[in-house]
């Protein structure tokens, strides 16, 4: 019987049904000018808009002055302010109304404050207030000038200790750790590295199983022997590779044209990127699972995972100024854990020892991702 | 009596790169014929009727289809003709009345006047209590015919089907053909093309597309009697076949 | 027996797709499924290549049960579905060597099955399948249906949209492969193409209405057809619907095939009403009934 023939050199057999399988999806993926494009285009094209077009940063804003102390210090600080790019002052206020006065006319987008006798506070307390109010209408702005004018401080206050033995305090509400220069292109890195994989695993997985059933394959790799998890594993590989590559053209562009640090273990960030490509996979599948049409499973990835990845993963808007529920909610988006550990190894250096927490989560969401799918993998039509 | 002929064509060509799809053909339909139009596929026949009514643009040729050049008046060409195919004919996801108000209203058509038609249709069909049943939902024969009198719902003086009744039941496939006989036998024109070798006997007369021209045309009858043969299939493949 | 299905029975929502199906396809045979689209085929042909479940019912394919024994069923049979199911953005060459490894064996080991239809598109090879004419397309998916030597072949519309031409040829190749010792269910709503098959089933709305050779279900047909023809078919076909004793009257190639309610018929009855009715070159006579004729009578009972 050849069937028994068949069972002797069986391992054999199954690794050439694999590489045919894998063979084929590559023709797939070569041959089609779109999915290419996704690919290769992509990627590139998105870390370099967001590196160089949409950032955070700011440069020359105007600001107001409004110096109760009118002292060496406060004078000191303001010469400071005025000689970095990033601030322009443009009035000087010498009374509390009219504070509210040039916000309304929109001329300045902050007000600093000295509190009266700043220097002698300085001497005598150790410690001093300075004032920033900001226009909030634009959150971010705001955010991003109170961030910038620490960091002023802060330079200031090193060198007041520099010179003086007494240690002096200048109270800063915040520290820029990790990123001192605020270069948004390095939170933008590995967010955006976080959207390519997640499009790349998961959009274009759940659109090429779903392509097999529009056009009728998937019927006939059903009645093949073939098993599902063979299918979907032989589906699934190329676009791990394919995300392997993705994740290092993007590590390189963000290292060598946005001089983006790379402070940890290579090793570790291409365990963890494995890990999430593997992920985002499952979640392909998933999507692949409940849909029938290319088209549909291209509206799920994009309002199911996408927006998500975009918009509540930290990537953009901090979680931190989001309403509870949506706080709650970005928990369960495997991209705010990678982009956490990302920005760890990335950005802070730390090993394992830091990220073992967000990775457990991730290892578990995937296993979920993974048994469910396996679950809802269909081996007959309906 | 040029103006009987409501197809006139000649040397038509459709070139893609190098390959002649459509090979200088030449032929005219008359008024209230039913024209078969029969060929292989990839003989060329889907790119000569998309020609004719004006939805691609010939190589090099003449054609005037209901009066208007292809060339300069392709819309004007659209706005006089009906067409149907099997793939597409009606929105499955829209009611029976809305399918008719929607096509009506592509053609200009008034509101009364589809409300009109409307209850003349449901009628004619005997479909009356099914004007507010999603066309999905309906069975493939009632749905076929109901699109080829959607497609005459503007009065055409042509109508171009294409496989109007693939997989269709063979009693609905005759019901259909008698609504051709019909429609013809009140002077509309029908251009029609089949897999169906028997139908190309309903005819009047019938080409034969193969490889991009058209090497025969005359009614089923002479057809027969040229190629020695008892019905339209064997002429078919003795063409196609280039016997 | 090669298939063997009793009292399936199948339900989408509210339709019944499939009620009691019940028929036996034997080892080497030719079998025809024949009927509108609409009739339930696609869903008969997948319940026995196990993608689908019936509600009701048993059936076995190859003596392995469609439910339990699936995985066996699997690697014993050929299914071409409705559409070509090929990849279109991959050449002959490619789809067929990609079919032959996820069956476990290569297009070399079973290429005398294939060999005659292959080598009619073997010029092509590698050209993608997309851009094939629908004669060619079907010709590789029996290729590819083919490639790991099936025992029963299972054909879903394999003749749809094709003309002419290729469904004779792709019909010869069927007889073809029917000597080689498969067992092949096809299905068709051609009723031309019910001759070819050893034995029918007609089925319509998800009712078989008669299974048979085609020879017998002719042979079986009662009512005496007549060939009518005059010089204006439309008048004929209108004057004839009009006639008070006709039991059914349809167009059928270049004649109306006429059939009278009446036992004593009398021919010259007919033509002088006919006459009456002023039409001209009036031609009656007996003919033959076809698989046609006996499946719409079948209809209208």
């Amino acid at each position: 019987m050849p069937y028994m023939v068949q069972k002797t050199n069986r391992k054999e057999f199954k690794m050439k049904k694999f590489k045919g399988f894998i063979k084929k999806e590559f023709y797939h993926i070569f041959r089609d000018k779109r999915s290419l494009f996704i690919l290769f285009g992509m990627p590139i094209a998105q870390i370099l808009l967001f590196g160089y077009a949409v950032t955070n940063e700011i440069n020359n804003v105007n600001i107001a002055i409004f110096d109760k102390a009118n002292d060496a210090q406060s004078e000191k600080i303001i010469q400071n302010i005025s000689a970095s790019n990033y601030f322009n002052i443009e009035q000087i206020i010498y009374n509390e109304a009219d504070i509210e006065k040039s916000f309304k006319k929109g001329k300045v987008k902050a007000v600093l404050v000295f509190e009266p006798k700043l220097a002698k506070k300085l001497t005598k307390d150790n410690k001093a207030n300075i004032q920033v109010i900001t226009d909030a209408t634009e959150p971010n702005t705001a955010t991003t000038i109170i961030n910038y004018v620490s960091v002023i401080l802060q330079k200031i206050q090193m060198n007041l200790n520099k010179d003086i033995k007494m240690p002096y305090q200048i109270k800063a509400q915040t520290r820029m750790l990790y990123n001192p220069e605020l270069k948004s292109v390095f939170m933008f890195v590995p967010g955006v590295m976080t959207i390519i994989l997640m499009l790349v695993s998961a959009m274009m997985t759940s659109i090429s199983i779903t392509r097999e059933k529009e056009i009728g394959t998937m019927e006939i790799l059903l009645v093949s022997p073939l098993k599902p998890f063979q299918v979907i594993l032989g589906k699934v590989f190329p676009y791990i590779f394919l995300s392997i590559f993705n994740a290092l053209v993007i590590v390189v562009i963000g290292y060598f044209v946005f001089r983006m640090p790379l402070e940890g273990s290579y090793f570790l960030l291409g365990l963890e990127s494995v890990l999430f490509i593997v992920s985002a996979l499952s979640l392909g599948v998933l999507i692949s699972t409940i849909s029938n049409t290319q088209q549909t499973a291209m509206m799920i990835s994009l309002m199911g995972l996408l927006l998500p990845v975009i918009l509540l993963s930290g990537f953009i808007f901090p979680i931190e100024s989001m309403p509870r529920p949506l706080q709650i909610f970005s928990n369960i988006i495997p991209a705010t854990w990678y982009i956490i550990i990302l920005k760890g190894i990335m950005l802070k250096g730390v090993g394992i020892a830091y990220l073992w927490k967000e990775t457990l989560v991730l290892i578990g969401m995937t296993i979920f991702f993974i048994a469910l799918s396996i679950r809802n993998y269909k081996i007959r039509l309906e | 009596m040029k103006d009987q002929n409501i197809i006139q064509v000649k040397n038509l060509t459709k070139k893609y790169g190098d390959f002649f799809a459509v090979n200088e053909i030449s032929f005219h339909v008359k008024k209230g014929e039913i024209f078969g139009f029969l060929g292989a596929n990839g003989a060329g026949k889907t790119t000569a009727m998309k020609m004719l009514i004006g939805i691609s643009k010939p190589t090099y040729g003449e054609a005037t289809v209901a009066g208007f050049d292809v060339f300069k008046n392709p819309e004007k060409i659209k706005k006089n003709i009906g067409y149907m195919s099997q793939k597409f004919a009606l929105y499955d996801d829209l009611t029976v009345n809305e399918n008719i108000i929607f096509f009506g209203g592509i053609y200009g058509l008034k509101r009364k006047i589809i409300k009109h038609k409307t209850k003349e249709l449901l009628s004619y069909l005997g479909i009356e209590e099914l004007g507010k049943t999603l066309v999905g939902s309906l069975p493939l024969g009632v749905k076929q015919k109901l699109a080829f009198s959607i497609a005459l719902i503007h009065e055409p003086k042509i109508v171009f089907l294409d496989e109007p009744t693939g997989g269709v039941d063979p009693i609905t496939r005759r019901q259909f053909w008698e609504m051709i006989y019909e429609k013809a036998h009140q002077g509309t024109t029908i251009f029609v093309t089949t897999h169906y070798m028997d139908e190309a006997e309903y005819c009047d007369r019938v080409s034969i597309m193969v490889t991009g021209k058209i090497e025969a045309l005359d009614t089923p009858k002479k057809l027969k009697e040229i190629y020695k043969v008892d019905s339209m299939n064997e002429v078919f493949l003795k063409l196609a076949r280039g016997e | 027996m090669s298939i063997k299905t009793t009292n399936i029975s199948k339900l989408f929502g509210k339709t019944e797709a499939l009620k009691n199906i019940s028929f036996n396809v034997k080892e080497n045979e030719l079998f025809g499924i024949i009927g509108p689209d609409g009739a339930g085929k696609t869903t008969l042909f997948r319940i026995l290549t196990t993608l689908l479940f019936a509600d009701k019912g048993t059936a076995s394919v190859a003596n392995f049960d469609v439910v339990k024994e699936y995985i066996d069923i699997r690697n014993h049979v050929g299914y071409m579905p409705g559409k070509f199911s090929l990849y279109q953005d991959l050449t002959i060459e490619e789809n067929l060597e990609f079919f032959a490894t996820i069956f476990g064996t290569t297009v070399k080991e079973n290429y005398d099955l294939i060999k005659d239809i292959y080598v009619q598109i073997e010029p092509f090879k590698k050209r993608r399948a997309g851009a094939l004419s629908g004669g060619m397309k079907q010709k590789l998916a029996l290729c590819c249906a083919l490639i790991h030597k099936p025992k029963v072949l299972f054909l879903d519309e394999p003749t749809t949209g094709v003309d002419a031409v290729s469904r004779q040829e792709f019909w010869q190749m069927l007889k073809k492969l029917q000597k080689k010792g498969i067992t092949i269910l096809v299905s068709t709503p051609y009723m031309d193409e019910a001759e070819l098959c050893d034995r029918i089933a007609l089925i319509d709305k998800g009712e078989i209405l008669n299974i048979d050779t085609p020879q017998n279900i002719i042979n079986k047909f009662d009512k005496q057809i007549y060939n009518v023809s005059a010089k204006k078919t439309y008048k004929l076909l209108t004057d004839l619907k009009d006639y008070q004793h006709n039991y059914s009257v349809f167009p059928f190639g270049e004649f109306i095939h006429y059939i009278d309610k009446r036992k004593d018929f009398n021919k010259s009855d007919l033509y002088n009403y006919l006459e009456k009715k002023g039409n001209e070159n009036i031609i009656i006579t007996k003919t033959k009934a076809s698989v046609e004729d006996a499946f719409m009578d079948l209809m209208k009972t």
